[in-house]
């Protein structure tokens, strides 16, 4: 209840860190200082601090407008100071009280100055319908209906308008239950009562979001029945200060919103690496044996196959699943091959550690070998000591924290935002399938005498076509994911990427690989633009599961034939450095682009496609489909 | 522990970004610039959660000074009305 030692000691730490350690450290205090203290009177704290470090950390520049019919002053700063520590610099700006209807409607609306990357819309019931949360038992039924067709259609209007004029994404509360039907018991025996008016209304705004592109809905209504709808409230608050939602359920609101940033932003783990004993099951398998372990359907072993339902239901998010174990092999193997209580076997894992490694190795290790960054990996381990020399060694790595008791890990699990996802492309529910075929590639490469040979093996065919209402969720993923082979780095929303199909001159291109491994899915995107006799490469990528195997000259070689073909003369593209699209430094170059300047953001190249021509290498079978962006 | 009236100077340090030397128990929205409506709302919202009491709409409007608040919350965590 009260600030413990340990929290002052830890800010003092943290100040004098600022003055004279490393930013990451003086970052990765606060971040502890936040996981053990997430309150009003720290994040202050933790927001005044990390305005002081943003300078010298690459913090992900968010700009996020809240339109509200109540006060959300307060939550602000505890959704600054989660983002900050999740490497989001937020700015937020909170739209007038009560005023979202006008701000979205009017063209010239402070929000729309503001050009926000993310909206949040959240209205109460009670302010949008105050006629079905307060007077239901006063109206007749048709009144009733016309009041949820009333909702509906204003909730369509708002969220057609703001669409039009902005390609932000746009967050939206649906709309709450009350406490207690005003009808009692009653409320629940017939068609039309006030809870069914609700969800229908609800119902309507997930048909509306569907309708259009960039609009996610969060379940408010299920967010105040998960922390107890009898203590989310606050009346008297509400009546003096228009805050609706009790001091102790704030974080709650600024964490659920968090859970919406993070995916926006990209900051999101590609893959779970788990221990084994006491994690995925009960025991040590060295010490207890397969026969001893605790895991089955019944107590106590439940608590350890809860926990593996979990991970598979990530696995369909698309998120990898990894080892990183200190035991014997053998023992492992046994158990995750042979264990009638095991619901993961081996093939639900895209990479195995296994051994008495540092952990901080192992998780390198297994980095690389699934072509992802560290920062793109969550950890989950029972053993505290094993979680801090994580935190030490790697502190980019999403640390897991887990409670004591077993039967608690597969809600922790559940409830780690950096595992969410707004949308789903066929990709990623087969994800782990494709990188077993990864496995299977790379074991092949090692048996041959020259690269060349192994790309004939590979036996690949790239598939190249514009854009289509099928591929854009998928493409705009790839910007917002794609870090190692990108020349350029820039993340486009669905939205965005739809308007700049719609624009004269612009070309948006995906690409397929597979291969006689299997279907690598959709691995490249590029964006062109054609300004007189030159074609802009506005963006090009390939997704890191397919470098190194020559498909980028595949792809490069059909945009400059198909640019020969439109009578354009020059290639242009340029390179924009960042952290980790080393890979792709020298794409121009080796392609015979002569660099013609360089700016702040990096160097720009050009090819004089009358004197260079790019031919695809031989061993592929190219497909490449004509026809505008659709 | 430290006193009531110095956990209120801290969260009130915390809340109004001011260095702790510079709140006091006389230091009112007229001496710190940053305690305006909404950071007193703040104000309050911390100290409810961090001693677990309830202020009520009156007892927010009281809060006119640090020593006046801390004393406040001492009677409330006494169960005496302050």
């Amino acid at each position: 209840m009260l600030e413990t030692a340990s929290s002052s000691d830890l800010r003092s730490e943290i100040d004098a860190r600022l003055q004279t350690g490393s930013p990451e450290l003086a970052a990765s205090r606060i971040n502890e200082l936040w996981r053990n203290h997430s309150n009003l009177a720290t994040a202050a704290f933790v927001c005044s601090r990390y305005e002081k470090l943003r300078d010298r950390l690459s913090l992900i520049p968010h700009r996020l407008a809240i339109l509200r019919s109540f006060t959300v002053e307060p939550i602000v700063p505890l959704l600054r100071a989660g983002a900050f520590c999740s490497g989001i610099d937020l700015t937020v700006h909170s739209g007038d009280f009560n005023a979202y209807a006008q701000e979205i409607l009017d063209a010239n609306s402070s929000l729309y100055r503001f050009s926000p990357g993310s909206v949040i819309l959240a209205v109460r019931t009670a302010d949008i319908a105050p006629d079905l949360w307060t007077q239901f038992c006063d109206l007749p039924q048709e009144e009733i209906h016309k009041a949820c067709q009333r909702v509906s259609a204003s909730f369509m209007q708002w969220i057609g308008t703001f669409r039009e004029r902005s390609s932000a994404a746009l967050i939206v509360h649906n709309l709450e239950q009350p406490i207690r039907p005003n009808s009692g018991i009653l409320d629940a025996q017939s068609a039309g009562g006030q809870s069914e008016s609700i969800r229908q209304i609800n119902g309507e705004l997930l048909r509306i979001a569907g309708e259009n592109r960039g609009i996610y809905l969060l379940d408010y209504d299920a967010l105040v029945a998960r922390h107890g709808r009898q203590k989310w409230q606050d009346e008297r608050k509400y009546l003096s200060a228009r805050l609706p939602i009790s001091s102790e359920n704030l974080i709650h609101v600024s964490r659920e919103w968090l859970r919406f940033l993070l995916p926006l932003n990209g900051r999101i783990a590609k893959a779970l690496v788990v221990d084994l004993d006491n994690t995925l099951w009960g025991g040590i398998v060295g010490e207890d044996g397969a026969s001893g372990i605790r895991l089955g359907p019944e107590y106590p072993g439940a608590a350890f196959q809860s926990l593996q339902r979990v991970m598979i239901d990530l696995v369909h998010r698309g998120i990898l699943l990894a080892i990183c174990s200190k035991n014997n092999p053998a023992d492992a193997m046994e158990v995750l091959e042979k264990h009638p209580g095991m619901l993961l076997r081996p093939a639900h894992f895209a990479a195995m550690r296994i051994g008495w490694n540092d952990k901080g190795q192992s998780l390198r290790e297994i980095a690389s070998e699934l072509n992802i960054g560290t920062d793109s990996i969550a950890f989950l381990d029972d053993n505290p000591v094993e979680r801090e020399q994580v935190r030490a060694s790697l502190p980019e790595v999403m640390v897991i924290e887990l409670p004591q008791d077993p039967f608690e890990y597969a809600s922790a699990v559940r409830g780690c935002a950096f595992f969410e996802r707004l949308t789903l492309s066929s990709e990623d529910e087969q994800r782990t399938a494709i990188y077993a075929a990864q496995r299977k590639r790379t074991t092949e490469e090692q048996q041959f005498q020259s690269k060349e040979d192994f790309y004939r093996f590979l036996n690949q065919e790239v598939e190249i076509a514009p854009l289509s209402p099928e591929t854009l969720s998928r493409i705009s993923q790839l910007t917002q994911k794609t870090n190692q082979f990108n020349l350029t780095t820039r993340r486009y929303s669905e939205q965005q990427i739809s308007e700049m199909s719609a624009r004269a001159g612009w070309r948006i291109l995906s690409l397929r690989v597979r291969d006689r491994f299997g279907d690598q899915g959709l691995v490249g995107v590029s964006i062109t633009h054609d300004e007189r006799d030159t074609c802009e490469i506005d963006t090009f990528l390939l997704s890191c599961r397919v470098i190194g195997r020559t498909v980028e000259t595949a792809f490069l070689s059909a945009l400059a034939k198909a640019a020969v073909a439109r009578g354009l003369t020059h290639l242009h593209g340029s390179f924009q450095p960042t952290k980790k699209n080393a890979p792709a430094q020298n794409f121009y170059s080796q392609h015979g682009f002569q660099r013609s300047s360089e700016n702040s953001e990096g160097s720009l190249w050009s090819l004089d496609l009358a004197q260079h021509e790019i031919p695809c290498p031989d061993w592929f079978r190219l497909i490449v489909h004509d026809g505008a962006n659709h | 522990m430290p006193s009531i009236l110095e956990q209120v100077r801290a969260i009130a340090s915390d809340i109004f970004s001011v260095p702790l030397a510079q709140i006091h128990p006389e230091s009112t929205p007229e001496t710190i610039e940053s305690w305006d409506s909404i950071q007193h709302l703040n104000l309050a919202l911390t100290l409810e959660e961090r001693f677990r009491v309830q202020l009520s709409p009156e007892e927010i409007e009281q809060m006119k000074d640090i020593g006046r608040i801390a004393s406040l919350i001492e009677g409330k965590l006494q169960g005496t009305p302050s």
